[in-house]
């Protein structure tokens, strides 16, 4: 076991400056991270809280914990915490923005004083759909479909909206800089076929956030005028089509899907060559299939849409488009596989979240197959059964991508290690608390269980207490980490500049980084995940 | 990449002092700029690409009252307005190109061109707002709209019998997106003056030359973008069914 | 089925053997993929453990093996697409002799009403062995009428009927649910489907209607509201006579046509003047506000009922609405054209 004494303390980004307006006013990129980091975190909480009440609520077939409108107002602010203020930022916000100007080279990204305020717009697109929460509550779903949205709600519709509204700005420009960073300040001889994977998937999500968010915006706008004004945009009693809401708001929220996902595959497409110590197989194969499915994924949109009243011809069109989208998502689950094989693999945590991606990914990325096929997705539409595949995706796919990025780049961020023992605990837990979850509402969803019911019949109840019973263990597993990660702030092993031996620029600087990143900007002259020269991963440091 | 020499010691220190720190030079810099404003209108095109797509489905569903409601806007007004946007395009442009060759005091003087014609176009807008109001054109609780007499086919109404063809829900579907898009692009245009605003102090301040003229270039692009759009509005929503 | 570990609702329609098929054709395929790829990570992460297999080798990519995993998937996602699409495009095509049901939702329960003047809330019973079609309306916001018994659900509009079609199999009681998210009660929008033996389904059919057959509501209400006035039977007045015209193309004024169907009718008589029949002036006024959905039902199926004395039926559609009514009300001509 190795044991490193106690590295004199540099000056890196994070004690750099001191005082709350340097964080507050801060323009540094990794700083701007933290201050993601932190809030995301208490979103997340929030939102978990939600869901814990709506499982517990589901324990037993009759409505008795709450009424039946607050329980409606706890799936709806469930889904909007988790969604917007939680999954799209995530990784892009975070790791995003701490890694994309390391990885390229770069100093910091292209508009550090855009970066800051896109956080500020998070904050404060959060704090009014808090507020909202708060005042009484939104009642009518994430998907706020009209007309219950503009003209029988009596909730603070507006508000929420106005809040996500004001968080998609956020979005947009985390998007718009991430665009900027990798086309112009790439350092030299860093061409695109040598970025990293996880550079190409953010690229990709940043497409997604630049071109379908603003539709989102508008459709807000809409919903907004039609409650103020009764213009009649989607009330039929008006002359209006609520099927024009449903087109509208899906043709952002069907991409925004693959905005929460791909980030997350740029963290697997990253810890799986490092923890196999071997370059990705398929490398062009991997980053050229993040580009599909960010281009294809804007063409499927209405197939949430097949029992909603289109026509039979738009359906077909729609069901055959979203076998496409899962054809690039099919090649980088094969790949990752493949990158495995004969190589030389380490079971750090990081890599235990990513074995768990590929496994559930791939049941909920199948589940997909199921609901984009007409005669099948007739019978599952809004039921468990597409509770189940979304958590599949969002919860063991994107939020275990998430993870095993933390736990990854953990060392480079702090400069401490989080203790490893907990962390492939905490792993395992999540791994089965989230099947326990998840899987038996694939079962009761095909059995008929409709989803956003508050109170169900008898038979579905098993199913239900396996469910909740699953939830609880979840939470524990994403309890430890935000428990040790603290710890490790103050009692971690420091960490050195490079703990895995990984390549990567973002590796070749100390740990903590400085607040420039790099002294001089570095000339690439080697391949993306060039292995085959890199020692083997030695023991991590402990902590005494 | 190479950190450009500057010879002239006055265009070094202007280089020192607008040369951000994260970029390696200033043409790299430009460069991010200029790529950051284009993208930025893309999400612009997106944003008003959506109010584009659901005016569009409704005007196919309800021509007759879309062309009704359309009849009632002052086809002049809209005429002038056009012309004074493009106007200003012009001396936006002109105020690039002098902001490029070093010219302050024309930098100044077209920017200055662009802003008032900019007034100019909302105060038109105001007029035609207000004329709406008087109207009772603006949707919700207080909308009317009567129908014309004489159709736009030149139809005559036929006695007592005469019923209206259009159904005036349909009609304040038109003129909810008719405030919708020109109040979103007066929104834009009241932030281009500001932004303009600005910009033109900044170049009072001899802030723009040859070495870097940067913003005055990138505010060009959004205002010729938010010119585009009236483009785009004006015979969508004034030119429907105008002829005979 | 198990019933100890049910994995599917039971199957009371002709549609559920079919979409079941799919079910655990998916199952198998996906199922087979999951179990291979999971079987591979498992096999991949013991053997090349770093403490056994210090030294990775350096495979990087195959193009053969690219293309094949590509090639592949995309093959049984086509059969994925066309076995359900075909079950979608047999779903969205109720047969023409089809029963009618008409359903209306409203927060928070169903109401459905059958031609012969029955009307059940929160509860449809259906014959075993025949075609049903259900049109459906919502009286406000979106609703969703599902029956996982007989695997299939279709969103209920404001604004416009929406269809469905099933052939029931199975007498026995299921489960029916809202399946769209309508505000407070959406959980407590559920209720039974009754499926009865032909001959059950006719005695309990004649058993209740105590104001007679919807469409004999309908011609009240077509009285009532003066539409006769304009609407001959015997000729063309100020407004075109609806005899036989339901499911034949109508020609409007500005050259288009459509098919006069259940939307086609209700919509002419709230927003009449957005078509106007070829030759009409368009002086009918609306009754928009004025007719509830369920009289528009009613006014829909005794427009539907009325079908030209002189014409054979088409194709094998009887000359009646298909209810077996044995009141035998609507076997005659029920315009009464004796002006």
């Amino acid at each position: 076991m190795a044991t490193v004494t106690h590295a004199i303390e540099t000056r890196n980004y994070l004690n750099s400056d001191y005082g709350l307006k340097s964080w507050l006013l801060t323009t540094d990129h990794k700083r701007i991270a933290i201050l993601y980091l932190v809030t995301i975190t208490a979103f997340f909480f929030i939102g978990g809280f939600f869901a814990m009440l709506i499982r517990l609520e589901l324990l037993t077939p009759a409505g008795d914990l709450v009424q039946a409108d607050t329980y409606n107002k706890l799936f709806t602010m469930h889904g909007i915490m988790m969604i917007f203020f939680f999954l799209i930022p995530s990784v892009p916000a975070v790791l995003g923005n701490f890694l994309v100007p390391m990885m390229v080279g770069a100093k910091d990204l292209a508009f550090p004083k855009i970066n800051l305020l896109s956080w500020y717009l998070l904050v404060l697109g959060g704090l009014l759909t808090l507020f909202s929460i708060v005042a009484g509550g939104v009642d009518t779903g994430w998907t706020f479909y009209t007309p219950f949205s503009t003209t029988f709600s009596n909730t603070y519709v507006t508000g929420a909206a106005l809040g996500i509204f004001v968080a998609g700005f956020s979005s947009i420009l985390t998007g718009l800089n991430f665009i900027v960073t990798v086309h112009r300040m790439r350092a030299p001889g860093l061409t695109w076929g040598r970025l990293p994977l996880f550079i190409w998937a953010n690229y990709a999500t940043a497409i997604i956030q630049i071109l379908g968010t603003p539709v989102l915006a508008i459709t807000i706008v809409l919903v907004a005028l039609e409650r103020a004004f009764h213009i009649g945009i989607f009330d039929p009693n008006l002359g209006g089509d609520p099927l024009l809401f449903q087109h509208l708001f899906w043709f952002y929220s069907h991409p925004a899907v693959y905005i929460m996902i791909l980030p997350s595959m740029g963290v697997i497409s990253e810890i799986i060559p490092c923890f196999s110590r071997k370059r990705i197989f398929g490398y062009h194969f991997v980053a050229l299939s993040s580009v599909a499915i960010a281009v294809f994924g804007f063409l499927v949109w209405a197939h949430h849409m097949f029992v909603a009243g289109m026509s039979v011809y738009a359906a077909i069109i729609f069901s055959f488009l979203s076998y496409s989208v899962a054809v690039p998502s099919a090649i980088k689950v094969f790949n990752w596989t493949s990158t495995m094989y004969r190589g030389s693999i380490y079971y750090h945590t990081p890599m235990l979240y990513a074995l768990g991606f590929i496994g559930l990914f791939t049941i909920g990325g199948v589940t997909g197959l199921f609901l984009a096929s007409l005669g099948m997705d007739v019978h599952v539409h809004d039921t468990y059964f597409v509770v189940a595949h979304f958590h599949y995706i969002m919860v063991g796919g994107a939020i275990m991508g998430y993870l095993g990025g933390l736990h990854f780049w953990w060392p480079k961020i702090t400069g401490r290690m989080y203790p490893e023992a907990w962390g492939k605990i905490a792993a395992a837990t999540v791994f089965v608390g989230f099947n326990l979850t998840f899987f038996p509402q694939f079962v009761v969803g095909y059995l008929g269980m409709p989803r956003r019911y508050y109170q169900y019949v008898s038979e579905y109840q098993v199913l239900n207490v396996l469910s909740t019973a699953g939830a609880s263990i979840l939470a524990v597993g994403y309890l430890i980490p935000m428990i040790y990660f603290l710890w490790s702030l103050r009692y971690g092993a420091p960490a050195p500049a490079n703990p895995w031996n990984a390549v990567g620029l973002e590796w070749m600087t100390p740990s903590p980084p400085p607040t420039y990143n790099f002294e001089t900007t570095p000339v690439v002259t080697w391949e993306a995940y060039d292995y085959r020269k890199m020692p083997a991963i030695e023991e991590a440091p402990v902590a005494r | 990449m190479h950190v450009s020499q500057a010879t002239n010691t006055q265009h070094a220190a202007e280089t020192e002092h607008v040369l951000l720190h994260h970029f390696g030079d200033l043409e790299q810099q430009r460069q991010s700029a200029t790529l950051g404003m284009w993208v930025f209108l893309i999400t612009e095109i997106m944003f008003f690409g959506g109010l584009f797509a659901g005016y569009m489905i409704y005007r196919l569903a309800f021509f007759n009252a879309f062309a009704a409601g359309s009849n009632t806007l002052d086809l002049r007004l809209g005429a002038i307005n056009t012309a004074v946007l493009i106007a200003s395009s012009l001396t936006m442009a002109l105020a690039v190109h002098a902001a490029q060759i070093g010219a302050r005091k024309k930098t100044v003087l077209y920017l200055l061109g662009t802003i008032v014609l900019g007034l100019v176009f909302l105060g038109i807008k105001v007029v035609e707002y207000a004329d709406k109001f008087e109207h009772h054109h603006v949707p919700g609780q207080y909308f009317e709209f009567q129908e014309p007499v004489s159709l736009a086919h030149g139809e005559q109404a036929q006695g007592e019998h005469a019923q209206s063809r259009i159904d005036p829900r349909h009609a304040e579907l038109f003129f909810g997106f008719y405030f919708a898009m020109t109040g979103m692009h007066a929104l834009h245009m009241i932030i281009g003056v500001g932004i303009l605003a600005v910009l033109t102090f900044l170049a009072w301040r001899g802030r723009y030359g040859p070495q870097y003229h940067t913003p005055v270039h990138n505010v060009g692009l959004y205002w010729h973008f938010v010119d585009i759009v009236w483009i785009f509005l004006f015979p969508l929503l004034y030119l429907i069914s105008r002829h005979g | 089925m198990w019933d100890n570990l049910p994995l599917w609702p039971e199957r009371a329609a002709t549609f559920s053997g079919r979409v079941d098929a799919l079910y655990i054709f998916l199952l198998a395929i996906t199922g087979a993929v999951t179990l291979l790829v999971w079987l591979l990570i498992f096999y991949f992460v013991i053997k090349y453990r770093h403490t056994k297999h210090p030294k990775a080798h350096p495979v990087e990519g195959s193009l053969p093996l690219e293309i094949t995993w590509s090639i592949v998937p995309l093959f049984m996602f086509m059969i994925f697409f066309g076995w359900g699409a075909w079950i979608y495009f047999l779903e969205s095509r109720p047969p023409r002799d089809a029963m009618d049901v008409y359903i209306v939702g409203k927060q928070w329960m169903w109401k459905a009403q059958h031609p012969t003047g029955q009307r059940e809330i929160n509860e449809l019973h259906v014959p075993a062995g025949r075609d049903v079609r259900l049109t459906m309306i919502s009286q406000d916001v979106i609703h969703s009428f599902f029956i996982p018994a007989f695997r299939i659900k279709t969103d209920v509009l404001p604004g416009r009927y929406t269809t469905q079609w099933f052939h029931a199999t199975k007498p026995g009681t299921y489960h029916l649910y809202c399946a769209e998210y309508c505000g407070t009660s959406h959980s407590g929008m559920i209720g039974r489907v009754v499926v009865m033996e032909p001959r059950d389904f006719e005695n309990w059919l004649a058993g209740g209607a105590g104001e007679g057959s919807l469409a004999g509501t309908g011609q009240k209400l077509f009285q009532d509201l003066g539409c006769a006035t304009c609407h001959r039977m015997d000729t063309a007045g100020r407004g075109p006579n609806l005899m036989g015209v339901y499911g034949k193309p109508v020609l409007f004024e500005d050259g288009r046509t459509q098919t006069a169907d259940d939307n086609y009718i209700r919509e002419s008589i709230l927003n009449p003047n957005a078509k106007v029949v070829a030759g009409f002036k368009p002086i009918m006024p609306t009754f928009q506000g004025i007719v509830s959905e369920d009289q528009l039902l009613s006014l829909v199926a005794f427009i539907k009922s009325l079908q030209s004395p002189q014409n054979a039926p088409v194709s094998g559609r009887p000359p009646v609405p298909n209810t077996t009514s044995p009141s035998g009300a609507m076997q005659q001509n029920p315009g009464g054209a004796n002006r």
